[in-house]
């Protein structure tokens, strides 16, 4: 089979032949992707995990290589997506790191933060060892394709016993001049063990173009160690963004991930974890806020392979005009996983006639010892909370926003980092509830 | 003149005729207390003035304050001065209580055409009014009745009361799941706002409130029409005699 892919993949290949030396076992973990995504293709509805998300607009259309970014950006442009805070923040824009832009002098002691087109050379052993070894090719197409193109992005390196309390900031920014362009970003994020640490990942689009946005990211939780994960996709109202966090944790570790999805004509979310030490556990909580005719995707796979370990789930959507949106959360339990306590919750609010959910709490259970709850639920406006609202005194139009806020802040309640939640909340107010945050 | 004038007010509640033709006088600085047993239409009444939209007014009229009362939506009302303390007060999880009170503060500052205030003053207001119902200032960052216990949701309807400054304050049933000692610490709430400029209606099922905050006028609800009306004695003799020796109609034992 020939695809844009293929020439592009052979491209690529080319270019680098030229440019420098790549480890071996890259070249052929590539090459291996390559032959993979060629022979899945696309998926496509019949494929049970989109079976609500169809990628024919994608598999129909010829994105070529990302154009460079024509924008005259500067770091005050870049902090504005910071929410205030002052973050270690590594910049991309179009796909390619810029160092005018990135602010990445003094991240905190045992942090380390590479270019992951350097760091092939410079730690060769550590990303031999995590590499896409974590992100599994076998079923995941857009992995794979992903993992053929896999020649730039970050590595983050979290040293054993280390403390951060603010976010290493990962920020792809998407232009005007990203129109028809691909990209296929990545992350790998290695958290030692007892060291706690938090990434925010971000996703901008400048424009309204159509692009295309592939990203992977790959995310090891040492024993003992905590990561606060925070995903922001914010992609330009024309874009396709497929976003795919692997991770896996090892004993008494902690995965706490929030994600965040406002943009994106067409956008899947994939978060999976491998709770694979006893005694671990994670929380996996999102918001997704949709609106005209956006498509929005979140998938989650728990995979409970050891005894006594927890998870917890909370997904919220709110949608508007015609969107659609989907969400599928899968909990494994595998035999021996004993005790697990899982509890999974969406919730989705409809603000109008045509919006519309597809929800799916997926539990496949074989162990007999467990404590696993899923509910799901989709609602309009709590016509009583209203009501009580409105006897108060409060107009219709202002409670009806408030309660919309309402029901996203139970979600952005639980992020621990406090700019960003704030920011959040501020955000989800001013576009639902049109005024200025001091609640 | 009357605060509050109904005149032969009947309402359904989709096909059912809940109120059959209520008259009732309030004066401003009276409290009138509604009694009358389970169904006899008591709630409705006060939901129905509050402007609930479950209730079709199907006769009648009602004038507050010179204003046909049922014109007005629900927040016209409260902007107007017309509260409802809830039965049961609704959880909104997700709003603060701190915010959700000044923005209906502020909403009938605004009606009144005055400034809105900021936070930090509001704040000022609060810390007096949280001492009415003997509530913490915690709860004030807590969301709206969302965990809280049936009596602290009862303080907070009076928290609102106090807060609001109501020209007519109905209240609902507001001692229902109270024991005697949340039920004292709401009635002295109420006691505190009692005022020549204020009017009350209290609807309760049992007399017992009324010991703490005595009605100058108590009206016996039965079928959706007021069946007697007297002094704060009639509640004595309502507590004694219970409510069959008024609601059922003669010949009803055949």
């Amino acid at each position: 089979m020939s695809t844009p892919y293929r020439e592009q993949f052979v491209a690529l290949a080319d270019r680098e032949g030229r440019g420098g030396e790549r480890p071996a076992w890259l070249v052929a973990r590539r090459a291996e992707a390559m032959a993979r995504f060629e022979a899945l293709g696309f998926p496509t509805t019949k494929n049970e995990d989109w079976h609500y998300t169809s990628l024919s607009s994608l598999a129909g259309a010829a994105f070529e290589p990302m154009a460079a970014g024509s924008s005259l950006l500067t770091p005050a442009d870049v902090s504005t997506y910071s929410f205030g805070a002052s973050l270690p923040t590594i910049v991309f824009v179009n796909g390619r790191y810029s160092s005018a832009l990135s602010t990445m002098h003094g991240p905190p002691d045992g942090v380390r933060v590479l270019r992951l087109a350097s760091a092939v050379h410079e730690e060769p052993t550590l990303l031999e060892r995590y590499l896409t070894r974590i992100a599994s090719l076998d079923e995941h197409a857009l992995t794979a394709l992903n993992t053929a193109f896999l020649h730039d992005g970050v590595v983050l390196h979290i040293a054993a016993g280390t403390q951060v309390s603010t976010p290493i900031h990962i920020l792809h920014i998407s232009d005007r001049a990203a129109a028809g362009g691909v990209t296929h970003l990545r992350a790998l994020i290695v958290v030692e063990p007892n060291a706690k640490a938090m990434v925010m990942e971000q996703y901008v689009g400048l424009g309204a173009e159509a692009y295309f946005n592939n990203a992977v990211t790959e995310v090891s939780v040492g024993d003992g160690a905590t990561l606060n994960h925070y995903t922001l996709q914010r992609e330009s109202e024309g874009a396709i963004h497929i976003g795919t966090i692997e991770v896996r944790q090892g004993r008494d570790s902690h995965y706490n991930a929030f994600s965040f999805s406002s943009g994106g004509a067409l956008a899947r979310s994939n978060v999976y974890t491998v709770l694979a030490g006893e005694g671990c556990g994670c929380t996996l909580n999102g918001l997704y806020m949709l609106d005209g005719t956006q498509h929005g995707d979140h998938q989650t796979r728990i995979e409970h392979a050891e005894p006594n370990c927890f998870s917890r789930e909370l997904y919220k959507g709110i949608l508007d005009g015609e969107s659609h949106g989907v969400f599928n959360g899968k909990v494994y339990v595998h035999p021996v996983a004993q005790k697990t306590d899982g509890k999974q919750t969406n919730n989705t609010l409809l603000l109008s006639e045509r919006a519309k959910i597809d929800t799916k709490p997926q539990l496949e259970i074989f162990a007999d010892d467990v404590k696993c709850t899923h509910g799901a639920t989709v609602g309009r406006i709590d016509e009583m909370a209203l009501y009580y609202m409105k006897s108060r005194g409060i107009a219709t139009d202002t409670a009806r926003k408030l309660l919309t806020y309402a029901f996203a802040a139970e979600a952005l309640e639980t992020i621990e980092f406090a700019a960003l939640r704030d920011g959040l909340e501020r955000l989800t107010l001013e576009r639902y509830a049109g005024v200025e945050a001091g609640a | 003149m009357s605060l509050l004038e109904i005149k032969d007010l009947s309402a359904n509640a989709g096909d059912k005729e809940i109120l059959r033709g209520i008259t009732l006088s309030v004066n401003l600085g009276e409290v009138h207390a509604i009694m009358g047993p389970n169904g006899s239409g008591k709630s409705t009444l006060a939901q129905v003035l509050a402007g609930h939209p479950a209730y079709d007014v199907t006769s009648g009229s009602v004038t507050y304050d010179g204003q046909d009362l049922l014109d007005m939506d629900p927040e016209v009302r409260a902007q107007a001065g017309v509260f409802l303390a809830f039965q049961y007060p609704v959880e909104i999880p997700g709003v603060s209580n701190a915010y959700f009170l000044r923005s209906a503060y502020n909403e009938k500052r605004k009606a009144q055409g005055l400034d809105e205030v900021d936070p930090m003053d509001f704040l000022d207001i609060m810390e007096a009014k949280l001492k009415y119902v003997d509530l913490d200032a915690s709860m004030l960052n807590r969301s709206v009745n969302a965990g809280f216990s049936g009596g602290e949701k009862k303080r907070n309807e009076i928290l609102q009361l106090a807060v609001l400054e109501p020209k007519l304050a109905i209240l609902d049933e507001t001692d229902s799941g109270l024991d005697i000692d949340a039920m004292r610490t709401v009635a002295d709430g109420v006691n505190k706002m009692r005022s020549a400029k204020r009017s009350f209606v209290i609807v309760t099922h049992y007399q017992r409130l009324l010991n703490y905050i005595v009605p100058d006028y108590v009206h016996v609800l039965a079928n959706g029409r007021i069946v007697r009306s007297g002094g704060k004695e009639l509640a004595l003799e309502l507590e004694e005699k219970g409510y069959d020796w008024l609601t059922e109609p003669a010949g009803a034992r055949a």
